[in-house]
């Protein structure tokens, strides 16, 4: 969405705006640019053409205005997005003329598209039951229940960018953290629909609390009422946003079937939830297995009855593991859960796998699967999220042959690659298609890295004699990470082999000594073609299982890790050595830019190699787990099965 | 239908008992201990076949003046054990009711299981589970 805001305030179409539109743009910035002065000046239509370089709107008053323009606080944020004011900050005066051309389109009824501002449109309503004084009056006073509002908004969410007050936002510690591992990017939105009803209520710091957590219990927007019972606000204020609130929220009845706005997901939301799910799990059509999920619910450091019914709500199939959309519902009520809310007695219409998987179905990797849902997605919903879902799908189409020709991990094609990653990033519309699209870059070449480099070695292990029978299920294992649909079939089949007992183990050499031998060998390669250094890490691999240790899974992985760590110090360091010694002068620039791309490329694809082993490793882990079991539950039946000796 | 359900560990201690009148409780509790005694003494007499879903409810435990005491025992020696109203004479066919009720106790009981956040031996505080056990309760009256 910001590079698409990006795109248009940078390079975007030019706004087209009549004459009339023209001057009741002007006015209506330099009314709200003139209430950001804090001072006196109203803004008497003169000074408005004087100074149409004002040069920022204050967001309390624009606020003010987009919510008169009686639009749901969805599209107004939508259009909030769009216009860029996001991403810059603030609403200069690009940004305000887009979004009031916006707001004209969406109140016609166009979806909330950059497109829509092109055609033709009547001028943007504005219910404007202020007077300029009013405007100004109410506005410090809104501006002060605004941001003694952000307080309470920031310790619930803190992550939302808020455009008045980003250095009050930065200043407090997120409350995210624990469960956020990417917190850089947070989503922007999280606090939105949770706070929904609260940016409407502006309710004073100690009211904040309570009134909200009723207004929260039933779920219900009667926030129309409650909005009236704290009477920290001046009156006509406070009439002006019931009035203009009981429209908002007809409006929103009349667009949204459901009304428990806490517990709607946004996309923001969705997509970080989805960001999160691919990282326990690389398939997003696979699920989570109950392990996992608990240990990454655990650091979100709610109580385990607390954790333990949010389970039971968002587990829908009480099946032990979470596909997608449950993992959505619930990661949504824990979300919600730390931020105050109480959880509720049934999961909500909005977090139902049918309702997440309907509206927000999983296109970048189906979009077959989208034709099918659009039906089904809700018709409010439909043409925003169509639209962009469209676009996120065709680019992905158009993305995904990209990277599957990058599979041999060649230093040259993942440069070439990495220039086709910045070619999409330039042409998508959305922010959230470069996120996903590197991501979705990422993960088919770190898997099918992984696929070569693993099922290389893997082979290599099996040729040494006498090969135990482990190395086989972890050859179905590393190889079902890639074939997600072999996951399932692979399972009892590994289980399977787990069960006779293993052959007796050859004698095998120290694997330091293995390492260091390798790493020998390694070095030359290295000081030969730096280049090759990612080519080298599987090569290592199989240096590694050449000696015929028929070693358990865990001494596999850990030489494997191991070689990978010690490569890559040992490509930095080598790497530049042999670069300034072999090469001339003339080329030696060049050589070590292109040796740092090869480095950075290897210590890339090292690193995602580490990744899919340490899953591997909790994969394996979790299989350890239920082969115990199993072995427990055959113990038991053992012991009924023995004749009873005492009685 | 039930007065009194109680889900009782393979250890024999319980992870879940809740009876409906809230007075005499103690006294169900007695009652499913004693019968924890007969539930030990049906399952050694079983032998290997365990499997089976009949084998897996134990039928009629002990009845007692007013009560009739009824029992199941899950693959992995957890046992249910439901204590019935004499007087209610909806639940003559017993097998099918006792049976389709012990179901419901064990599906539950799985997707208890299923949670991973519940650790075997914790005790049941699965609102679904309350729940189900409230609606097998409520029947009575």
């Amino acid at each position: 969405m910001e590079a698409a805001a990006g795109g248009l305030c940078g390079s975007g179409p030019p706004l087209l705006l009549s004459e009339g539109e023209q001057q009741c743009y002007s006015e209506l910035f330099a009314r709200c640019a003139g209430a950001s002065g804090g001072g006196p000046g109203p803004g008497p239509p003169e000074a408005a053409r004087a100074a149409p370089g004002a040069t920022t709107a204050a967001a309390g008053p624009v606020a003010d205005l987009f919510r008169a323009s009686q639009l749901p606080a969805e599209t107004l944020h939508q259009i909030t997005e769009l216009c860029g004011a996001k991403r810059v900050g603030y609403f200069g005066l690009t940004q305000f003329y887009v979004a009031l051309k916006l707001i004209a389109a969406a109140q016609s009824g166009l979806p909330v598209r950059i497109e829509s501002i092109k055609c033709e449109l009547p001028l943007p309503r504005f219910m404007m039951s202020k007077t300029d004084a009013e405007i100004r009056f109410g506005n410090t006073a809104e501006l002060h229940g605004t941001k003694v509002q952000i307080p309470y908004l920031i310790t619930e969410k803190n992550t939302f960018k808020r455009i008045d007050d980003e250095d009050k936002q930065e200043t407090q510690s997120p409350s995210m953290s624990p469960l956020a591992s990417p917190p850089s990017s947070p989503p922007h939105y999280q606090r939105v629909p949770l706070s929904h009803g609260y940016s409407k209520l502006r309710s004073s710091t100690e009211q904040m609390h309570s009134a909200p957590y009723e207004a929260r219990q039933p779920l219900v927007p009667p926030e129309g009422p409650s909005s009236g019972g704290p009477g920290a606000k001046p009156p006509r204020h406070q009439a002006s946003l019931i009035r203009s609130f009981s429209v908002e929220r007809e409006l929103q009845d009349n667009s949204t079937s459901y009304p428990d706005e806490p517990w709607r997901i946004t996309e923001e939301q969705r997509e970080y939830y989805v960001n999160q799910f691919r990282s326990l799990q690389p398939d997003p059509s696979s699920f989570i297995s109950g392990s996992v999920a608990k240990n990454f619910f655990t650091k979100s450091k709610l109580s385990i009855p607390e954790l333990s019914y949010i389970w039971e709500l968002s587990d829908a199939d009480c099946d032990g593991a979470l596909t997608l959309p449950e993992f959505c519902a619930a990661f949504h009520l824990i979300v919600a859960r730390k931020n105050g809310y109480p959880l509720p007695e049934g999961l909500p219409p909005t977090l139902q796998p049918e309702y997440l998987q309907a509206a927000f179905p999983k296109p970048k990797w189906e979009c077959a699967l989208f034709d099918s849902y659009s039906e089904s997605v809700p018709a409010n919903q439909q043409p925003r999220d169509l639209n962009r879902m469209e676009k996120l799908s065709i680019k992905d189409m158009a993305d995904f042959p990209v990277p599957t020709q990058d599979v041999t991990g060649d230093d040259k094609q993942a440069l070439k690659s990495a220039t086709d990653e910045a070619l999409p990033k330039d042409m998508s519309e959305d922010s959230a298609t470069p996120k996903d699209s590197n991501s979705l870059k990422a993960r088919p070449r770190s898997r099918s890295y992984s696929s070569t480099s693993i099922e290389e070695a893997m082979k290599r292990g099996e040729d040494p004699p006498t090969p135990p029978p482990r190395p086989q299920k972890t050859h179905s294992r590393a190889s079902s990470l890639d074939l997600n649909k072999v996951f399932q079939p692979s399972v009892p089949a590994s289980k399977s082999g787990l069960l006779p007992p293993p052959p007796a183990l050859p004698p095998r050499p120290c694997p330091s000594q293995s390492e260091q031998a390798s790493e020998a060998e390694v070095h030359p390669q290295l000081n030969r073609a730096p280049s090759q250094a990612a080519e080298s890490s599987p090569t290592k691999k199989e240096i590694a299982y050449s000696q015929p240790p028929s070693k358990p899974i865990r001494r596999k992985f850990r030489p494997e890790n191991q070689a990978t760590e010690n490569q890559e110090p040992s490509t930095i360091v080598s790497g530049p050595a042999p670069v300034a010694t072999v090469k001339t002068h003339p080329a030696v620039q060049k050589q070590s830019s292109k040796q740092k791309k090869a480095i950075q490329t290897a210590i890339r694809k090292n690193k995602e190699a580490n990744a899919v082993l340490a899953r591997l490793n909790s994969e394996l882990q979790q299989q350890l787990k239920e082969v115990h079991q199993e072995r427990i539950a055959l113990e038991n039946q053992l012991e009924q099965l023995r004749p009873v000796t005492v009685l | 239908m039930a007065v009194c359900v109680a889900v009782i560990a393979k250890e024999n201690y319980p992870l879940y008992i809740r009876s409906v009148p809230t007075e005499n409780e103690l006294k169900f509790h007695y009652m499913v201990h004693t019968s924890l005694d007969v539930v030990d003494e049906k399952i050694s007499a079983m032998g290997k076949a365990l499997v089976d879903q009949r084998e897996l409810y134990l039928g009629l435990l002990y009845p007692t003046e007013d009560y009739k005491v009824y029992g199941y025992v899950t693959n992995s020696k957890v046992k249910f054990v439901m204590v019935v109203d004499s007087s209610n004479t909806a639940l003559r066919d017993n097998e099918i009711r006792s049976v389709s009720m012990f179901r419901k106790l064990h599906n539950s009981y799985t997707d208890v299981m299923c949670n991973p956040f519940y650790n075997p031996g914790d005790r049941i505080q699965s609102r679904a589970f309350d729940g189900m056990v409230t609606s097998m309760m409520i029947q009575v009256c």
